[in-house]
């Protein structure tokens, strides 16, 4: 394609390609699609490989002017990869595998059959469903941040234009600079990083300095355990992104973004680099876009595997090529940011709802979520749920529509026990807190956080203090260590959890950890500090006496905590095999093949676990 | 300088060279000589901040900050375990420990016969498919304890080391 040089060009680009994607999906081309998930999940059960298997069958069978074979981005249900998708029926087949692919072409491709085996079977009705949107994983769902995602080929730009892309910058430099900020403002966008600080006003602050070199960074260093939105929106949709970070320069005055991303997301910096490369080569990106002599440059710096680094001035310290610190504020990064010039950092999602807002205007935004929180959150919901994959539903849902309408609920019929959302720095919600409805606001009243949208269901068989223990690890293993609160603090906290899961704490350790907690929380110097103890003071508001059984009863309710855990053989069950005790790594099994039962010497037991893995009895039984 | 040979630092001097218009391109360096070599020595260093002009005190203090980048040499397969908390409760650690137990390593070691580099990794964004495991950068989806020897024959079927 041909440089795009003035909005004429731009329009009469987006339609003709918008046609291209019609075309696709409703078949008025005459071709058949297919379509593979191509995100990390999917990758890494070979997806690529599918995608390659249908090709050669495609060319074998000189189908190749019929059918095409196209990879998109992440289609969000994880846990029920690799997906192939075909227009225009818009048949879903999932949990594909390379040697279905011959299958799907003789019968789909050919006779027009579909594959009954492949189809999703709704666990509850058993049905199979044929259709992506009559899944109930995805029926509630609104796609704003995740738009194009799953649906166009991420390194392809001229689908990116078929769904629209460049369309709001379009709008944004038709408008006056303050217009685009008062905009922002009143969609009631607010930062999807963690802080949900209202975007538009961070861009007020930095359109407020005086003109001169100013820098828009993208926050992609998605460090929480357990989120991955923003590593698929990159991966499925980069120029939204893009869209999104030129709309922010435009309006406060800025001619350079850089992208900060995490070293551990490979796929989406390629995909990154691809599509800054395709925008630059049509002018989209570069002097004089679009004719109005707005000029930007997109850059991409890697992180190297520092959570601090998800800290806006510990980010800034990291691409200026020192240590990941984070800086005293004030001067905030609006005043002061990236070399010392006026800076604001937006994380990738708040980036990617920006050209939604600016095509589809405010009103289509503001219309979803609830009265301080508008649109929409994407979550990753992971840990013990059925429906493991990434989500997007309008602010004010309820964790209970979350969990069990969209995540089909808790596996192998085990009770809830706790959703941790907010990553290290959030807390844990319980049964009592299911109908809460999803805001900014409301998770914080709770005692927990929106953080950045991981969201890790835990059932009957997980320990919270063990839990707890996990996020203490994580944070001081993290910290780096600048301020002495968050260095010693959260080494001391994690001495005296260790303590408590291996049965030697007393009451007065959990006074001590109670305070201490309280001393980090109000000393540390960056929100990382201050957040640490939020997985403690959460658990232990929601589940002491878990804690307290732990200290006083020496005991782990849930048996995780391997320390305070026995291992005991049921004689009435036992068959005297001798297996354990063949099995057991330190001989401390005992009995007489056929005659005695066998009996586990405690004192000589590791908890390997070994015995109860080998017995085929169940005879075996830990508390 | 006297330990780098001739053709390393001819390719370090082209990866400062490859910044150069860059502003604080160190990170950037950095990670390429990572790459590259799998470690950033002591000389190493003293040649970037020769070609950089930022002092030896401060290259160090970014290498040891960042996890991605190593003093030491890591063997020719990586092994990274995914610890994020997805991973975690759905029984990451028995599988490091598995890793651990049988290639007698701790996480953030390299076996005596440098085929394998035992990682801890943070989360790595592969949640749908936990507990995740990475080997020189293919994703295993779904690890057990029961799968980890496999996969370790698997590797030292193909060779290597020192």
């Amino acid at each position: 394609m041909k440089k795009i040089k003035n909005f004429d060009e731009l329009n009469a680009a987006i339609a003709k390609c918008s046609k291209c994607m019609d075309a696709k999906f409703t078949g008025s081309d005459g071709k058949r699609h297919i379509v593979l998930c191509g995100g990390t999940g999917c990758l890494s059960s070979h997806s690529a490989e599918i995608k390659a298997e249908f090709e050669k069958i495609i060319s074998e069978k000189n189908l190749g002017d019929k059918v095409t074979v196209n990879q998109v981005g992440c289609f969000g249900f994880c846990s029920q990869g690799p997906f192939v998708k075909i227009y225009p029926e818009d048949t879903l087949y999932r949990m594909v595998k390379l040697e279905d692919v011959a299958d799907i072409v003789e019968h789909d491709i050919e006779k027009g059959e579909i594959v009954d085996r492949l189809l999703y079977v709704d666990p509850s009705t058993e049905a199979k469903i044929t259709k992506q949107d009559e899944i109930t994983f995805y029926k509630k769902q609104v796609r704003i941040a995740l738009h194009g995602c799953g649906s166009i080929n991420p390194e392809n730009i001229d689908e990116a234009l078929g769904a629209g892309a460049f369309k709001g910058l379009e709008n944004a430099l038709k408008m006056d600079r303050a217009d685009v900020i008062k905009n922002i403002l009143d969609s009631g966008l607010r930062g999807r990083g963690g802080g949900g600080f209202p975007t538009g006003r961070k861009w007020q602050f930095a359109y407020a300095q005086p003109d001169g070199e100013k820098y828009v960074v993208c926050n992609g260093d998605e460090g929480d355990p357990g989120a991955f939105m923003d590593r698929s929106i990159l991966e499925g949709n980069p120029l939204a992104v893009i869209e999104g970070m030129m709309i922010a320069g435009y309006a406060i005055g800025a001619q350079n973004g850089y992208f900060y991303v995490r070293a551990e997301y490979p796929i989406a910096v390629n995909r990154l680099k691809i599509a800054i490369k395709q925008a630059e080569s049509l002018g989209l990106i570069g002097d004089n876009i679009l004719g109005t002599g707005f000029s930007f440059r997109v850059h991409i710096r890697l992180g190297a595997g520092a959570f601090v680094c998800g800290e806006e001035t510990a980010l800034l310290n990291s691409i200026e090529g020192q240590r990941g610190m984070p800086r005293p504020r004030p001067p905030f990064p609006a005043v002061k940011g990236l070399w010392q010039c006026p800076t604001i950092v937006n994380n990738v999602e708040t980036l990617a709802c920006v050209p939604y807002i600016m095509r589809e205007g405010v009103a289509a935004f503001a219309k979803h979520g609830t009265e301080k929180s508008k649109g929409t959150k994407v979550f990753a919901l992971g840990g013990k749920i059925n429906n493991v994959g990434l989500v997007e539903v309008p602010m004010g849902t309820t964790l209970r529509e979350l969990i069990y309408d969209i995540g089909g609920g808790i596996p192998h019929g085990k009770k809830f026990k706790a959703i941790q959302t907010g990553g290290p720095s959030g807390g844990c919600l319980t049964e009592a807190d299911l109908d809460a409805e999803i805001d900014f606001d409301n998770l914080v009243a709770k005692g927990s956080m929106m953080g950045s949208g991981g969201a890790i269901v835990m059932d009957e068989d997980n320990c919270m203090v063990d839990v707890a223990k996990f996020y203490m690890e994580f944070i001081y293993d993290e910290s780096c260590g600048k301020c002495s609160p968050c260095r010693i603090g959260t080494k001391r906290m994690l001495e005296l959890l260790n303590k408590i899961v291996n049965g030697k704490a007393t009451m007065e350790d959990l006074d001590a950890l109670e305070k201490l907690a309280a001393n980090v929380r109000s000393n540390s110097l960056c929100a990382l500090g201050q957040t640490a103890p939020n997985p403690i003071l959460s658990t232990l508001a929601h589940f002491r006496d878990e804690y307290v059984a732990h200290i006083v009863d020496k005991r782990c309710p849930a048996h995780v905590c391997k320390n305070l855990m026995v291992y005991s053989i049921d004689p009435e069950k036992c068959r005297k095999c001798s297996l354990c005790s063949k099995k057991c790594p330190v001989d401390a099994i005992h009995g007489v093949v056929g005659k005695e039962p066998y009996v586990i010497d405690t004192k000589k037991c590791i908890k390997c676990g070994m015995c109860m893995a080998s017995c085929k009895f169940g005879a075996v039984e830990k508390k | 300088m006297a330990h780098l040979q001739e053709a390393a630092v001819k390719q370090i001097n082209e990866i400062c060279e490859r910044y150069k218009d860059e502003k604080t391109p160190l990170m950037m360096i950095l990670s390429d000589i990572q790459k590259e070599y799998g470690y950033i020595p002591l000389e190493v260093q003293e040649l970037v901040s020769e070609k950089t002009g930022i002092s030896v005190a401060e290259i160090y203090g970014v290498v040891t900050f960042y996890s991605f980048f190593s003093l030491m040499p890591k063997g020719k397969y990586v092994i990274g375990c995914c610890l994020g908390t997805a991973c975690y409760v759905k029984g990451a650690q028995q599988v490091i420990d598995k890793f651990s137990e049988i290639l007698q390593i701790k996480p953030g070691e390299t076996s005596a016969d440098g085929m394998f580099t035992l990682d801890a990794l943070r989360c790595i964004g592969a949640c749908g498919i936990a507990p995740a495991v990475t080997i020189n950068g293919k994703v295993y989806p779904k690890m057990t304890v029961d799968a980890v020897p496999g996969v370790i024959e698997e590797y030292r079927a193909m060779g290597g080391g020192l």
